[in-house]
């Protein structure tokens, strides 16, 4: 679904204090694109330099057939002439203007397309009451809401959405994610994604770019990267399997659910889905036991075979990661190197992969 | 009335149109300036953030003893406005207001590049991002959200020329309705012994003053109380 050929196509090089940058970036023109990295690795200032918003970065930068950036020519077009819509880090609204009037702006300067469903979104974000309040009298989730609507409302043709939840927590911070869920279902632009939480980029990306000191390190389908043995060891936490499926079953004494997916069936916890409905699950790799044979009397809910497909070490000398086909799905297992010697693995051994309920937490 | 005489009236209405017209033209040119000293990387930037400082720390006297010069016939600036055929500028009410300029420059400019500086960057970026082209985005996030810096601009560069003397007393003279200001009225009074009559006009400028400073801070706590 990724590889449509005209989407964004970035080769900057820039240098900012002590990190030089060198990006090499081609997104797919659809979907949701999570730049990830670890804390300083310059995903931010990437995003800034794709709006234009860095002006020492040089090179070329276009969007579908249409060139924003040409450093060889001369060619530079300033934020405001390259439609996108941007969502900063810390909420960053105007406070002489009323929520609505933050709204508006851009909407009026793109001429009020008939195409954006104004009202729709103010309400699937839940706006409507906000709508005369002063922006200083705003909650952190609240001005981030407005923040992403204002963007949506520009009419562009790329979103960037840097971080827009970091600086939240607990229920804002579901909330949002809820709201950019929905969105995503929607959504009819492509859309660069910055964040370091692995969790957000699981529930939300389709494809994935991973970032370190400034370069790009991976990037391709979602599943298919975070599942790669060979990431740097300071992505090592990230590492693990998105699993894209549907609910099938709902336990309500147990108050579990069963997700289908290519490869089998996982019970996981019940967090109000609806059965039918499609849903993500990550398992990290370090919640993943292997074992040689289906075991009787364990408590991990989920048991599924597998073949040992790859071995790589991990970032700790003790470890390795274990690459495993689960009837079609990649999964990965971080096991010590004891147990992979003292279990006799070996690629194309049989085993079945261990995963915890409680491990589900998304 | 019966305190003030005519002469004290004609002085009173020629310091607030000179005052008047100082500021309004202050902020026009103001308002640039101190927008590029806010955003500039120049390395122009110091020093003329130094030269618009200069009125602060010199002597008014200095100050118009040098426009003087170069304002007067034999000045440089002098002699190429008659090569043009325009009047000299000196001792007339369009010289006060030129001098007057320049002396109140840093009241209006330094508060003005303060604000624009305190509102920074981001909500331009911001407004970029959603489509706002560079006046667009003067007009309508930096002036607005500058406002109370503006206000203090006016404010200062209005009381800051209606006190002024020694550069009125340089370029200006005393010349009845062209350069005879409230200040000079002043003046005039304790030379001729007449200190009732310059107690008057006194405490006109103190409360002027006052009022003004004290408006200035009522609208920014209301300002405040409202954030």
């Amino acid at each position: 679904m990724t590889d449509s050929p005209h989407g964004l196509e970035a080769k900057l090089a820039w240098r900012s204090g002590a990190l030089a940058f060198d990006i090499d970036l081609s997104l797919p023109a659809q979907g949701i694109t999570a730049l990830f990295g670890p804390s300083g690795a310059g995903k931010t200032s990437c995003l800034r330099a794709i709006a234009g918003l860095e002006q020492h970065a040089s090179g070329r930068v276009s969007f579908g057939s249409d060139v924003w950036q040409d450093s060889s020519h001369r060619v530079f077009l300033p934020p405001h002439r390259r439609r996108i819509g941007y969502v900063f880090q810390e909420p960053s609204l105007f406070t002489h203007r009323s929520v609505v009037g933050n709204l508006d702006f851009g909407y009026r300067r793109a001429g009020r397309p008939v195409h954006l469903d104004r009202d729709g979104l103010i309400d699937r974000f839940g706006l409507r009451p906000l709508l005369e309040r002063r922006i200083d009298n705003l909650s952190g989730g609240e001005r981030q809401r407005v923040s992403m609507v204002q963007a949506l409302l520009s009419d562009p043709a790329l979103l960037l959405f840097d971080e827009p939840l970091s600086a939240l927590d607990g229920a804002a911070r579901s909330d949002l994610m809820g709201c950019l869920e929905s969105l995503h279902a929607t959504l009819k632009v492509p859309m660069v994604y910055v964040s370091h939480n692995v969790d957000e980029v699981a529930r939300l990306a389709d494809h994935l770019v991973l970032m370190e000191a400034g370069h790009v390190v991976a990037q391709g389908n979602l599943q298919e990267t975070l599942t790669r043995l060979d990431l740097p060891p300071a992505l090592g936490e990230a590492v693990g399997t998105v699993i894209d499926g549907q609910v099938v079953d709902y336990d309500a004494h147990d108050q579990l659910i069963a997700l289908e997916f290519v490869g089998g069936r996982l019970w996981l916890p019940y967090r109000h889905e609806s059965v039918g409905q499609r849903l993500r699950c990550r398992i990290g790799a370090r919640d993943v036991v292997l074992t040689k044979a289906p075991q009787e009397g364990t408590s991990a809910l989920n048991q599924l075979p597998c073949r040992i497909v790859a071995v790589a070490d991990a970032d700790h000398p003790s470890q390795v990661l274990v690459q495993l086909d689960a009837g079609g799905s990649t999964l990965l297992a971080r096991i010590t190197r004891r147990s992979w010697h003292e279990l006799a693995l070996s690629p194309g051994s049989a085993v079945w992969a261990q995963v915890k309920a409680v491990a589900l937490g998304l | 009335m019966a305190v003030l005489t005519d002469a004290d009236i004609e002085a009173l209405g020629l310091t607030l149109r000179l005052a008047t017209t100082v500021t309004v033209l202050l902020l026009l040119l103001g308002l640039p300036l101190a927008w590029w000293l806010a955003h500039t990387r120049s390395r122009w930037r110091r020093p003329i953030t130094a030269v618009v400082a200069l009125p602060l720390v010199l002597p008014p006297t200095v100050l118009g003893f040098y426009l003087l010069m170069l304002l007067g016939p034999d000045g440089a600036v002098g002699r190429a406005m008659a090569a043009l055929g325009l009047a000299a500028l000196p001792f007339t009410f369009k010289g006060l207001v030129v001098a007057s300029m320049l002396y109140s420059l840093p009241f209006v400019v330094q508060p003005l590049q303060n604000a624009f500086e305190a509102v920074g960057n981001r909500p331009l970026e911001v407004a970029a991002c959603l489509r706002a082209g560079p006046l667009d985005r003067f007009f309508s996030i930096a002036l607005p959200l500058a406002l109370p810096g503006v206000l203090t601009a006016a404010v200062l560069g209005f009381a800051h020329t209606v006190g002024e003397f020694g550069v009125v007393l340089m370029i200006g003279g005393n010349i009845p309705g062209q350069t005879r200001v409230l200040s000079m009225r002043i003046y005039d009074h304790v030379q001729a012994g007449e200190y009732h009559q310059a107690n008057v006009l006194s405490l006109c400028l103190l409360v002027v003053s006052f009022a003004a400073l004290l408006a200035m801070s009522l609208l920014r706590t209301r300002r405040h109380s409202r954030d």
